[in-house]
């Protein structure tokens, strides 16, 4: 059977949107390896001196383990939580359903931008309550990435659960299965792959995270992209290249990995 | 089935504590930002006359529509032309288009900026190439600049209009296209006059997601604009944190999500919510 293949045409223009993709991320790689102390292009010897300041320098270091534990602790909430409120709808169906998806959903549609003021709001409020709770502290910093994650964690969590079969749910239920045991023993085993997509997806936005961050926090929690950004607007930082490589690097080879397990699933 | 009381006690309890957290800790405070925009620094609509009048905050208005105007339809348009190898193409093709498009999606947005920084900025790849080559004697301005700014936006933006698309592209029918060809329409008379028509839900989607995004925008035009090209986003940051004046900041984000939700409702009336993903 013939299939309908993109023309010449369409190749050449995809080919120049490919292109405009991915020179900004291999940009980056020249600048990464300048010996200069300013952004510049490296004009002859290359040097690794930037990399190595990732290492040296405690500032990055710091920055980075603040940046893991704040995701760590974001995605472990956002995850919970939208687990059990994916199960309440899914097992119970509740009346107005769909509002109430839609009110959860709210922190992904509306402005980011309002969502961090909105935050900002917030953790002000908090600080005069408590210290280590408020406004830039890392325990604030990772309640408001569990708000601005937990959509996207209930959408890959509902998306695994209309794909089960509710026969199985209904079977456990008719042999007398209370919901505790429902949720723990039939379901949830049948939609590990959906909480744990959930629970990396909520980390890694959180390790990303700067549109908000960049509003509650002021000299204390320093995430990785909130010292990023000071070095971005100050006075450029090649650093920032040498740590941009690192990244890029990591995301190419999970996307590889991920691209041949699913082939191979695809095989057998 | 359902209702009965002990299913609806269930159903509470699990689903209280997150709509309990968002309540709390999302629903009440963006309350108190609404507050903000009537009381400080003195209770009344002060705020929202100050933007009706203000000549800075409509041209920032003004610049933050065009600006989302062009971004929205160079990004559709290069998306789609991404997205029809991607969805049509050869097994190749479409991984290699699957990995230029999933790649940037990935990266975090703060690295893709920096990357325009190095390849536009005055000692940047383009510039010092111009200039080696003798073809340019002084660096180009090309950051710093609108320019800059859509130049990022659009960036980042084309794989959020992929998406749509792609979906669009799947549902259609190959049999009509084969059909078209068959009866001796040329390949550029059957892709604007079957193909694009048949991906118009796609197309609509693509937009306005593209264009919502491109309306709260803030790190791209903060680094690329270098404060000389600020949007509505970078002014609310202005505002609250620079110029510390938080009632107009407040008003300015009231009125933001009120655009935003009529946009949104204008989208949900053409596309259902299934066909964006």
């Amino acid at each position: 059977m013939p299939t309908y293949r993109p023309g010449p045409v369409s190749l050449i223009l995809a080919v120049l949107v490919a292109l405009f993709l991915l020179l900004p991320l291999l940009a980056v790689i020249p600048v990464s390896l300048t010996p200069s102390r300013m952004l510049a292009m490296p004009t002859g010897e290359l040097s690794l001196r930037h990399y190595r300041s990732l290492i040296e320098d405690p500032r990055w270091l710091d920055a980075i383990l603040l940046s893991v534990r704040i995701g760590i602790v974001s995605s472990i909430i956002s995850t919970v939580l939208a687990l059990c409120f994916s199960l309440g709808v899914w097992m119970f169906q509740p009346r107005f359903t769909g509002a109430l998806v839609g009110f959860v959903l709210l922190p992904m549609v509306v402005p980011p931008v309002v969502s961090a003021i909105t935050l900002y709001f917030l953790l002000t409020s908090i600080s005069g309550m408590s210290s280590f709770f408020g406004y830039d502290t890392w325990l604030g910093v990772a309640m408001a990435h569990s708000v601005m994650t937990v959509p996207f964690a209930t959408v890959l969590i509902l998306v695994s659960l209309s794909q089960l079969d509710r026969r199985i749910d209904l079977a456990a239920r008719g042999l007398g299965a209370s919901v505790w045991e429902r949720a723990t023993r039939i379901i949830m085993p049948n939609i590990k792959f959906g909480i744990v997509t959930a629970a990396l997806l909520s980390f890694v936005l959180s390790w990303e995270e700067i549109g908000v961050t960049l509003f509650i926090t002021s000299v204390n929690a320093i995430t990785l992209p909130r010292l990023m950004w000071m070095g971005l607007r100050d006075n450029i930082d090649p650093a920032i290249a040498a740590l941009s490589v690192i990244l890029i690097i990591i995301t190419v080879l999970v996307l590889a990995v991920r691209t041949v397990v699913t082939r191979q699933r695809a095989g057998h | 089935m359902r209702g009965t009381l002990s299913d609806r006690m269930g159903a509470a309890l699990l689903m209280a504590p997150l709509l309990l957290f968002l309540v709390l800790a999302y629903a009440w405070p963006f309350l108190g930002v609404v507050k903000w925009s009537f009381t400080l620094p003195t209770p009344g609509l002060g705020q929202y006359g100050a933007l009706a009048t203000d000549a800075l905050v409509q041209s920032v208005f003004i610049r933050t529509l065009r600006i989302a105007l062009i971004v929205t339809v160079v990004s559709v348009a290069a998306a789609y032309a991404i997205t029809v190898v991607w969805v049509r193409g050869t097994p190749t093709q479409r991984i290699v288009a699957e990995f230029c498009i999933l790649v940037p999606f990935w990266i975090s947005v703060l690295t893709r900026a920096f990357g325009w920084v190095a390849l536009l900025s005055n000692r940047g790849l383009i510039n010092s190439w111009l200039q080696s080559i003798g073809f340019i004697s002084e660096p180009l301005t090309l950051v710093r600049n609108e320019l800059g700014v859509i130049i990022g936006m659009t960036h980042f933006l084309i794989p959020f209009a992929v998406f749509p698309l792609a979906s669009a592209m799947r549902s259609l029918d190959e049999r009509v296209l084969l059909a078209a060809r068959g009866l001796g329409s040329s390949r550029m008379r059957t892709f604007w006059t079957v193909f694009v028509p048949m991906t118009r839900s796609g197309i609509i989607g693509a937009a306005m997601i593209v264009f919502v995004f491109s309306l709260g925008f803030f790190v791209t035009p903060a680094i690329l604009g270098g404060g000389r090209s600020v949007m509505i986003a970078e002014l609310i940051y202005l505002r609250i944190f620079q110029s510390p004046d938080w009632g107009l900041g407040a008003a300015i984000s009231v009125v933001l999500v009120l655009f935003v939700g009529a946009l949104m409702a204008l989208l949900f009336r053409y596309v259902k919510p299934k066909q964006l993903v």
